[in-house]
């Protein structure tokens, strides 16, 4: 941005900056934005829990039994650690596809339908892969196949905005409702095993549970797709920070204006960011349908793709945030279960809005996009 | 940021003094019941006057009459069901339910992983292997099934009877084989009492919202009636709301389902197929009690009150006596065999 603007450029450069200075100045700054990344999340989960307590109590019980519970029935076995981290691996896949979008300055509301589409397309490639392939063989075919079908959902909104600036939520949002009602016409329709709402299973290519390898792990749903989301966090890392296509996409998500500028082709930007943000949640659906049930059905993760937002505005948009936000929202899930015998279940949920609530209100990146839309409203 | 930490440790003093309270009445972790029960709701859970409330119902009064400790389980979300049902038998109760036929595979998987604990499955679907033989489901799992189309026999005839326009509705939900059970019983019963009548039938959709669109269901009811149908029987949910909203609006008749959906529509209700899930439930509770649980295949129709149609001082005045003794006429001969009702197309 300094490049732009003649003012900014001069001033730096005749100020003379003695190397020491500079240095304590960076040290400064970095404890500042660590502080500024870590403070507003740890005031959001406090807050949540204060909540909480509050809650309980209207609720007659005491707040320090439900919330042992709550943490026994997660973090306190196998069992329940397992299925925070088998939720937790398809929140990452929708948390990286919403962040990557709001990286780009983009707001993507279709992940829950790009999730589906992905473990759609999955299923359907396993219904016709001939049975008794080599997992890993099928691994890539299976990985592409879920791509696709996110990747696809994906690009319409992109190609939409960059061609005819449709705006990108109102897009995404319609989309959810035109693709999941499509799938599930397809599903019971023509695929459904009868009397139940899912197809067939998948003949080859199954992922292995970590139960297979850690037996107390037995009877959870977490598996080898946990490896695949740690890659994607790094994979999309090194795009966002470390690529030519990352920093372009990063550029036109602070300033679309001054990224045009400088070169970067925004049309092209905007819908290429939006395809990778549907791949990646695509592939997400890989978790149910290769690791879990090895079928698609309706419905298979629902609320997967909306908490993915809460995911990626907790997480900073960051693929470290993300896991770690993964890891919350997916413990909160499971222990509303655990807890289910003491308050409703709808307990959990007021405590996910006031997390996400008190986040969003502080972070940076929500009200750079708020300030956006009210810009181009006025215009 | 020093705002911020201000108000960081706040909120840390606040929620570490409230863990410390324990109000009266909190419960106590459970002692010197006889038998533990656990519930798991479909994804739809409490308040869908269908049922999630009769498995509900079910489960308190044996509560209540059998002093048994129930624990609800409402998932959020598809891997919430196994989840639920696995926490249930993992603490050791002595019988896990799941309410609704999307429980099927969950249930046998776990059955088979906890073969001392009881599973029971409302509406569970009992699998067919290729040759077309039943397969039963594991020695410590009961299928409770209905005979929906037994019910819907005789509210069949009642619309034929009471109709008398030679022309009879039917609404259904998502078109899928427990739905045209209901048709299938309902048009039986219908030409049963009149060879010669007519059955107009639609369904609202093809996916489960269709049991969700109360604003459908008003269309389709609106277009039956126009044609000359002077009753509906709906099996479809929260659509049925709607019918019950046409047939108020142009004065007609509808027939509700799975409860007395009498309060629906005042005056307008002609009767409903109700359907016993509470009765099922808890006659499971009561054999675990009791000791006399087996697994296997349960069928409840008419001649275990499993399925029914109402007729009590709400609607007797729509119900002329004639048709009513008809009704328990053929009620009779279902029981005793001596009608077979279809139940698939």
């Amino acid at each position: 941005m300094s490049t732009t603007d003649p003012t900014i450029a001069r001033v730096g450069g005749d100020t003379p900056t003695p190397a020491a200075a500079s240095a304590v100045s960076d040290r400064a700054s970095r404890r500042a934005s660590i502080e500024e990344a870590v403070l507003p999340p740890l005031v959001a989960l406090l807050l949540a829990a204060v909540v909480g307590d509050v809650l309980i109590l209207s609720f007659g019980q005491s707040p320090g039994a439900v919330y042992r519970l709550l943490v026994d029935g997660t973090w306190g076995n196998a069992y329940g650690f397992g299925q925070v981290l088998y939720k937790a691996t398809t929140l990452v896949f929708t948390g990286l596809a919403v962040a990557l979008g709001l990286r780009a300055g983009l707001f993507n509301i279709g992940a829950e339908s790009q999730l589906a589409a992905g473990g759609f397309c999955a299923a359907i490639v396993g219904l016709l892969l001939p049975v008794g392939i080599p997992s890993l063989l099928c691994l890539p075919i299976y990985i592409l196949a879920a791509a696709l079908g996110g990747g696809v959902v994906g690009a319409v909104p992109g190609v939409l905005k960059a061609r005819f600036g449709a705006h990108e939520v109102i897009v995404t949002i319609m989309l959810n409702f035109i693709v999941l009602a499509l799938l599930n016409y397809l599903t019971s329709t023509r695929l459904h095993v009868p009397d139940t709402l899912h197809t067939a299973e998948i003949g080859s290519g199954v992922l292995p549970r970590v139960s297979d390898v850690v037996p107390s792990f037995q009877g959870s749903a977490a598996n080898a797709t946990i490896l695949l989301a740690l890659l994607a966090m790094i994979a999309l890392w090194w795009f966002l920070f470390r690529t030519r296509r990352g920093f372009e996409l990063r550029a036109v998500g602070l300033q679309p204006h001054a990224a045009e500028y400088a070169g970067v082709h925004v049309g092209s930007v905007t819908w290429r960011a939006l395809s990778i943000s549907g791949a990646i949640a695509g592939i997400g659906g890989l978790n149910y349908v290769l690791g879990y049930k090895h079928y698609y059905e309706e419905g298979f993760a629902t609320g997967a793709g909306f908490l993915g937002i809460a995911v990626a505005l907790v997480g900073r948009s960051h693929p470290i945030g993300i896991g770690l936000a993964a890891l919350l929202f997916a413990t909160l899930s499971q222990g509303g279960l655990a807890v289910n015998a003491l308050v409703p279940k709808q307990m959990v949920d007021v405590l996910q809005a006031v997390v996400i609530l008190a986040v969003a209100t502080s972070v940076p990146e929500v009200r750079r996009l708020l300030r956006g839309a009210r810009r181009s409203a006025e215009r | 940021m020093r705002k911020l930490l201000l108000l960081v440790a706040a909120l840390l003093v606040a929620h570490v003094a409230l863990l410390f309270i324990h109000p009266a009445g909190a419960a106590a972790p459970p002692a010197g019941h006889t038998i533990d029960v656990g519930v798991v709701f479909d994804l739809g859970g409490r308040g869908d006057k269908s049922f999630n409330d009769g498995a509900y119902l079910g489960a308190e009064r044996a509560e209540k009459a059998l002093g048994v400790q129930v624990r609800f389980i409402e998932p959020g979300e598809g891997s919430d069901r196994e989840s639920g049902l696995r926490l249930l038998a993992a603490e050791g109760m002595d019988l896990v339910i799941g309410v609704g036929f999307i429980f099927t595979d969950d249930l046998t998987q776990l059955a088979r992983e906890y073969p001392n604990t009881k599973f029971a499955g409302v509406d569970y679907s009992v699998a067919t292997d290729p040759s077309g033989k039943v397969v039963p489901p594991p020695a410590n799992l009961a299928a409770l099934k209905f005979r929906e189309e037994q019910g819907s026999y005789l509210v069949g005839a009642l619309a034929a009877l009471v109709g008398k326009s030679k022309k009879v509705g039917f609404v259904g939900g998502m078109d899928s084989p427990l739905i045209q059970k209901f048709e299938m019983g309902y048009r039986a019963g219908v030409k049963q009492v009149c060879p010669d009548c007519i059955v107009l039938s639609q369904y609202a959709g093809v996916t489960p919202e269709a049991f969700r669109n109360p604003g459908k269901g008003k269309e389709i009811a609106l277009s039956q009636y126009q044609q000359g149908v002077n009753v509906i029987f709906h099996a479809s949910g929260s659509t049925g709301l709607g019918v019950f909203e046409a047939a108020r609006q142009t004065n007609k008749l509808a027939i509700g389902v799975d409860a007395d959906q009498y309060s629906e529509a005042p005056g307008y209700v002609l009767s409903s197929m109700v359907k016993g899930v509470d009765n099922a439930v808890y006659d499971a509770i009561r054999k675990v009690k009791d000791g006399q649980f087996r697994g296997g295949i349960y069928q409840y129709g008419l001649a275990e009150s499993g399925v029914g149609y109402v007729y009590d001082k709400n609607n007797e005045r729509l119900i002329p006596p004639v048709v009513h003794a008809r009704l328990e006429q053929l009620r009779q001969e279902i029981v005793a065999g001596r009608i077979v009702v279809p139940s698939t197309r």
